[in-house]
């Protein structure tokens, strides 16, 4: 029985090989290589475009994505766990509408939504009117990093809130009950009890936002007006418009390297926390 | 005075997620087709939506798309997953591993490596090959959702159909499948909310053949939504909305809402 059902995965591994390990290989190959990538027998080994990658220009993009990656997932991280506390602490009767309240948005097409804070933010869009209106001085953050950051926060802030929402909402009372039966006042039992019970949905509220925030290309070009390019954009542009495979490839591969390593970074930190605090589920 | 703060904090939380939600819908009403001056109530787009060429072939893109990959990706995934279940330790995990790239990956690479594979073997992009990368991202994640419903099914209970007389298939439509169905629909929610909301992998795999609404909403970003686009939202959102209302009010006294 089992050997028979195994045979089921076989058409899956077949088709996962195609659809997900060739692509990459393919990737990876024309990192490697230069010439004309529509004659693959023309291909000859080179680094060319890794060592393109280093030039000033380019590394500068990637150190702006990481750079506003890392502070958006900071402003959501700081925005999103007192909101995941207090719908964690709401009656039960509201709780679940609350979550859904804050999630609904999320179905609404994000590229609407981002349109939609560019009719906000434009320099004579309905935010500067309204302030112009109250004799308030304007804000003119579009096209910048500014209005970049703010569109990141605001599309990836549900995905900080939902995981660490979900550890909390599982915390047991009892555990908050003893901590204050054994003395410990409101701080204390944040500091010691539910913030560390809570890393696991903060880690995995972290890597669920910096994720998305660091290869993000449309934000930056709807918000960014192409201000800041960001390695997604840089990406973008190689595949379609400059058609230069070999070193978009490249800056593909530099892109999930560096998420490689933050990840397991990220995992690290989240079984150093768990050998540490017990068993914290 | 505590209760104040937390009370203020959440409404402006909410007043920053449903601003630009708020501006879509008001918009949509408005004569004015400029996108910040209010010229007075109106109906047009919504009459215009259906009129639409444009509008009307990228929802019919993004509906068969979605269904299409929601449901092949829901059956290749659940047989996948069953495979996967029965089998030794170390393949199980070779295959998880792999499995996993496309949700870890970055969208972007996704596409393009997607892209790249395509153009190589000189398919020529366009629906089919939109709907393939649908399916790529797609089952991954039925898979995800399924594996983890087998592994805490009790194991005897099928063999138990078996010995009581019941082929294999008999059992495993009667038995396995009853067992493990809350899993396979969430991965298929997951799978059609994933498609519907896709723009990244699709706009580096459609080509220009075949245009969904993410794509076509891009491509108007640059230069102007039209206000019947806004109409759409509005339509989509207020279906979604009803919904989650009605899931909500049904499972107030059940189990937790499936998001």
């Amino acid at each position: 029985m089992k050997k028979t059902l195994r045979i089921l995965a076989y058409p899956y591994v077949v088709w996962m090989v195609i659809f997900i390990v060739v692509p990459l290989f393919l990737i990876l190959f024309y990192s490697f290589t230069k010439g004309d990538i529509h004659d693959i027998g023309s291909l000859e080994f080179s680094v060319e475009s890794y060592k393109k990658v280093a030039e000033p220009l380019y590394l500068k993009v990637i150190g702006d994505s990481f750079l506003l990656a890392f502070i958006s997932t900071a402003i959501c991280l700081v925005l999103g766990y007192p909101v995941a506390l207090i719908i964690a602490n709401t009656d039960q009767k509201y709780r679940s509408l609350l979550m859904m309240l804050f999630l609904v948005p999320i179905w609404m097409n994000f590229l609407l939504r981002t349109y939609a804070w560019m009719s906000l933010l434009s320099p004579n869009g309905l935010i500067n009117r309204f302030l112009t209106a109250i004799g308030l001085p304007r804000l003119e953050i579009m096209p910048g990093n500014a209005a970049v950051l703010l569109g990141m926060v605001y599309n990836f802030l549900p995905f900080m809130v939902l995981p660490i929402y979900t550890v909390l909402s599982k915390i047991d009372k009892q555990v908050l009950e003893a901590s204050s039966d054994l003395g410990g006042n409101k701080v204390v039992t944040f500091t010691r009890v539910i913030l560390p019970l809570s890393i696991p949905g903060v880690v995995s509220g972290i890597t669920m936002v910096f994720l998305p925030a660091v290869s993000t290309f449309v934000i930056s070009g709807l918000l960014g007006g192409g201000k800041t390019p960001l390695i997604g954009d840089m990406i973008e542009q190689q595949f379609l418009f400059a058609r230069n495979w070999h070193f978009g490839s490249s800056l593909s591969i530099i892109l999930m390297v560096m998420i490689l390593i933050s990840m397991a970074v990220m995992s690290r930190i989240d079984k150093n926390n768990q050998e540490e605090g017990g068993k914290a589920r | 005075m505590k209760k104040a703060v937390k009370r203020i904090y959440m409404g402006i939380i909410f007043l920053f997620l449903y601003a630009p939600i708020i501006v879509l819908i008001v918009f949509s009403f408005n004569k004015s087709k400029s996108r910040g001056q209010w010229g007075g109530f109106t109906l047009d787009w919504y009459v215009d939506l259906f009129k639409d060429r444009q509008i009307r072939e990228a929802l019919y893109f993004t509906l068969l798309v979605a269904v299409l990959s929601t449901l092949i990706s829901t059956i290749v995934g659940t047989i996948a997953a069953l495979g996967i279940n029965n089998m030794g330790k170390f393949s199980r995990s070779v295959i998880l591993n792999i499995n996993n790239l496309p949700v870890l990956n970055p969208d972007i690479v996704t596409g393009v490596a997607l892209m790249t594979l395509f153009i190589s073997v000189k398919i020529e992009l366009g629906f089919v090959t939109m709907l393939i990368a649908h399916i790529v991202f797609s089952i991954p994640y039925v898979i995800l959702a399924v594996l983890p419903k087998l592994r805490q099914m009790n194991k005897h209970i099928a063999e138990a159909a078996m010995d009581l007389g019941a082929t294999p298939s008999y059992a495993l439509r009667k038995v396995i499948i009853p067992e493990i169905a809350p899993g396979i629909i969430s991965g298929a929610l997951m799978a059609f909310t994933l498609s519907i909301d896709d723009f990244v992998i699709s706009f580096f795999t459609a080509g220009t053949s075949a245009t969904n609404l993410s794509i076509l909403i891009y491509s108007m970003a640059k230069r102007g939504v039209k206000p019947t686009i806004n109409a759409l939202s509005t339509l989509m959102f207020t279906v979604v909305l009803i919904l989650m209302l009605i899931i909500n009010k049904k499972s107030e006294k059940g189990e937790e809402i499936l998001l």
